[in-house]
C-alpha cells in the first residue's frame, strides 16, 4: 500500500465511523420497551409544583411512574415551599410540595402527606472529641461567631467550616433548620458535593460540615445534635432535630392518577427510589 | 466507480467539512453562553458585575471580583512555580540529556503527567499537599486562628496542582521551540569559544523565546480553566484573599460548584461568569498565537 492508498483508507474509515456514529445516535432516540398487559391503563397529567429541595425527588419518582404507566405525563416545576402550598389551595397544580412542616394555618386547607424525610448530620474528624452539640451552638459555628474548638470543651483549634455551595438543597435545608435568620460565614470552604465535604472533614481534625444522613459512614463522626444520634429510626421519630419532612399536599383527597402516583410512591418500590436518591423513606 | 476528480472532490469536501465543525461549534457555544449571559449584565450593570465583591446568588447580589482575582492569583502561582520548573526541563531534554534516559525514563513519565485525569490531581492535593499546607499555616500565629488562612486549601495549594498540572503543555512546545533553533547558532557561538552553558543560555534560549513565551501563554490557558482539581483544593470561598494561604474561588469553579441546583437569574449569573472567562481565554489565545507567528 502507498502512501497516498493508505491516507485514502483513512478517510474512508473516518468518514464510515461518523456516519455510524450518527446513525447509532438515532436509533438509541427509539422509545425503550416497555413490557404491557397491565390493565385499565392510566392515562392523563399530574401537574407538580413547589419545593425545589423535593424538585428532583419527584422527577425521579415521576420518572419511574412513567415507566410503569407511559401514558401518563408528570410535569414537575418549581417555586419554593410557599408556591407549593398555593398552588395545591387553590388547585393550579394537581400536587403542591413542600419540603416544611405545614403551618397550623395552613393545615386545614389542604390534604398533605409526607412521602420522604430529609435528615441533615453534622460531621467532625473521627478524633475530636467533640460528641454532641446543641442546635444553637451548631448555628454558631456555621455562623462564625465560635471560631475555636476550645470555646466548647474541645482540644484548642480554629474550627474549619465546610460548607455546601449556594443553591444546594443540602445546604438550604440545615439554613433553614439550624441557622433560621443568622448568616453562613464566608471564611467556610465551600465543596460541591457531599463526598467531597466527608473527605475534607476527615482529613482535618479540626473540620466540621454537614451532609445528608444517607452519606454517613466510618470515615468520619456524626456528631448527636442535642444528645439524639444521627440515625434513621431517630428521623422517622422526630427525635432527631436536623431533618424536615417532604410533604405533598392535594387540594381535596388525591383519587384517579393522582392516588395511583401517591401509591406508588407510598409502595416500596417508591420508597427504594426515596432511598436511592439519599432521603429516608417514610415507612 | 468514480472517475479520479469526482472522489478527489468527495474528500476535500469531506476534509472541509470536518474543519467547519469546529468553527461551529465554537460559534454555537459562544452564541449560547452570550444568550445566557448577557440579561445579567443588562441587569445589574456590567461594572457592576465585574467588580462587585460579594457573590451572594440567594439574595440577588451576583459580584464576580472575587472569583476574577482568585483566578488571576492561583493562574500567576501556578506559572511562577511551573514555567521555571518547565523551561528548565524542556532545555535539559533539548539540549543536555542523553538520548536513552529521555526516550526511556523523562519522556513517558511526562506523558504520563499530562494523562493523569485532573480528578486524581485534586485527590492527591486534597490528601497530601493541603495537609502539609494546613500545618505549616497553623504554625504562624497570625494565621492559626483564621479558619480562612488556616484551612490549607487556598492559592498555595491550588498553585502547586496547577503547576504539576501545566508542566507538560510548557515542557513539550518549549523543548520543540528549543530543538528548532538553528544548529548554526550553536555551532557559531561555540566555534567563538563560548561553552556549553553561556550557549545555552546565551544563544540558544534567547532565539527560542517567542517559542518558549507561547508554551508558558498556553500553559496558562490551561492554568486557567482547570476546574476540577482547583475546586478540590482552593477552598472555594468566595472572599477576596489577602494571602496565598487565603481560600479562593476561581471563575471555572464557580461555574462547576453552582450550576447543578442553580435555577433562574442564578443559572445566568453563572453564564456571567462563562463569558467572563471565555474573553480571558480569547485573550489568551491571541497572545499565544501572537508568539507562535514571531517564531521563525
Amino acid at each position: 500500500m502507498n502512501k497516498t492508498q493508505k491516507m485514502k483508507t483513512v478517510v474512508i474509515i473516518a468518514a464510515l465511523a461518523m456516519a455510524f456514529a450518527v446513525g447509532g445516535c438515532t436509533s438509541k432516540e427509539e422509545a425503550p420497551k416497555i413490557t404491557e398487559g397491565q390493565a385499565p391503563e392510566l392515562e392523563g397529567t399530574i401537574q407538580i409544583a413547589g419545593s425545589t429541595s423535593v424538585q428532583p425527588l419527584s422527577e425521579e419518582l415521576a420518572k419511574g411512574f412513567m415507566v410503569i404507566n407511559p401514558k401518563v405525563k408528570i410535569n414537575v416545576a418549581g417555586g419554593g415551599s410557599g408556591a407549593g402550598v398555593k398552588a395545591a389551595q387553590s388547585g393550579t397544580a394537581d400536587i403542591g410540595a413542600a419540603s416544611r412542616e405545614l403551618k397550623d394555618a395552613e393545615k386545614p386547607t389542604v390534604k398533605y402527606l409526607a412521602i420522604a424525610m430529609d435528615g441533615i448530620a453534622v460531621i467532625v474528624h473521627k478524633d475530636n472529641k467533640i460528641a454532641d452539640l446543641t442546635i444553637e451552638n451548631i448555628a454558631k459555628i456555621f455562623a462564625g461567631e465560635i471560631t475555636d474548638w476550645s470555646e466548647l470543651d474541645g482540644e484548642k483549634g480554629t474550627i474549619h467550616v465546610f460548607n455546601r455551595e449556594e443553591g444546594s438543597g443540602t445546604r438550604g435545608a440545615f439554613e433553614e433548620i439550624v441557622l433560621g435568620d443568622a448568616a453562613f460565614t464566608d471564611k467556610a470552604g465551600i465543596q460541591n458535593s457531599t463526598g467531597a465535604v466527608r473527605t475534607a472533614v476527615a482529613g482535618d481534625i479540626s473540620g466540621i460540615g454537614y451532609i445528608s444522613l444517607g452519606g454517613v459512614n466510618d470515615e468520619i463522626k456524626a456528631l448527636k445534635v442535642e444528645s439524639v444520634e444521627a440515625t434513621l429510626a431517630n428521623v422517622q421519630s422526630e427525635k432527631y432535630k436536623i431533618a424536615r419532612p417532604f410533604n405533598y399536599l392535594t387540594q381535596k383527597d388525591p383519587e384517579g392518577i393522582v392516588k395511583a402516583f401517591i401509591d406508588y410512591i407510598l409502595s416500596a418500590e417508591g420508597q427504594e427510589v426515596v432511598l436511592e436518591n439519599g432521603f429516608i423513606p417514610v415507612k | 466507480m468514480f472517475k479520479r476528480s469526482q472522489r478527489e472532490k468527495a474528500y476535500s469536501i469531506i476534509l472541509f467539512g470536518s474543519a467547519l465543525t469546529a468553527l461551529i461549534i465554537i460559534l454555537l457555544i459562544a452564541g449560547f453562553i452570550f444568550k445566557e449571559g448577557i440579561p445579567i449584565f443588562q441587569k445589574y450593570g456590567f461594572w457592576n458585575v465585574i467588580f462587585g465583591n460579594k457573590w451572594n446568588p440567594s439574595n440577588m447580589i451576583y459580584g464576580l471580583w472575587p472569583m476574577i482575582i482568585g483566578t488571576i492569583y492561583v493562574t500567576l502561582g501556578s506559572l511562577i512555580i511551573g514555567v521555571p520548573l518547565g523551561v528548565l526541563t524542556a532545555i535539559f531534554l533539548a539540549e543536555l540529556a542523553p538520548g536513552r534516559l529521555v526516550s526511556t525514563v523523562i519522556r513517558p513519565s511526562i506523558e504520563l503527567l499530562a494523562g493523569i485525569p485532573s480528578v486524581v490531581y485534586g485527590l492527591f492535593g486534597m490528601t497530601t499537599i493541603v495537609p502539609l499546607i494546613r500545618s505549616l499555616t497553623l504554625r504562624i500565629p497570625a494565621y492559626a486562628d483564621d479558619p480562612a488562612l488556616s484551612s490549607g486549601y487556598g492559592i498555595l495549594a491550588g498553585s502547586i496542582i496547577l503547576s504539576i498540572m501545566i508542566l507538560p503543555t510548557v515542557i513539550n512546545i518549549a523543548e520543540d521551540a528549543i530543538r528548532s533553533v538553528p544548529p548554526d547558532f550553536k555551532e557559531g557561538s561555540l566555534a567563538l569559544g563560548a561553552t556549553h552553558w553561556q550557549t545555552i543560555y546565551r544563544v540558544i534560549v534567547p532565539a527560542a523565546r517567542s517559542g518558549i513565551m507561547a508554551g508558558v501563554v498556553l500553559g496558562m490557558g490551561r492554568a486557567l480553566g482547570e476546574t476540577m482539581a482547583i475546586i478540590m483544593v482552593a477552598g472555594n470561598a468566595t472572599i477576596i484573599p489577602g494571602s496565598i494561604f487565603s481560600s479562593v474561588r476561581t471563575l471555572t469553579g464557580n461555574v462547576a460548584i453552582e450550576i447543578a441546583y442553580s435555577s433562574g437569574e442564578h443559572t445566568q449569573a453563572l453564564f456571567a461568569t462563562g463569558i467572563v472567562l471565555f474573553i480571558f481565554i480569547m485573550i489568551i489565545n491571541s497572545v499565544a498565537l501572537a508568539f507562535a507567528k514571531k517564531e521563525v
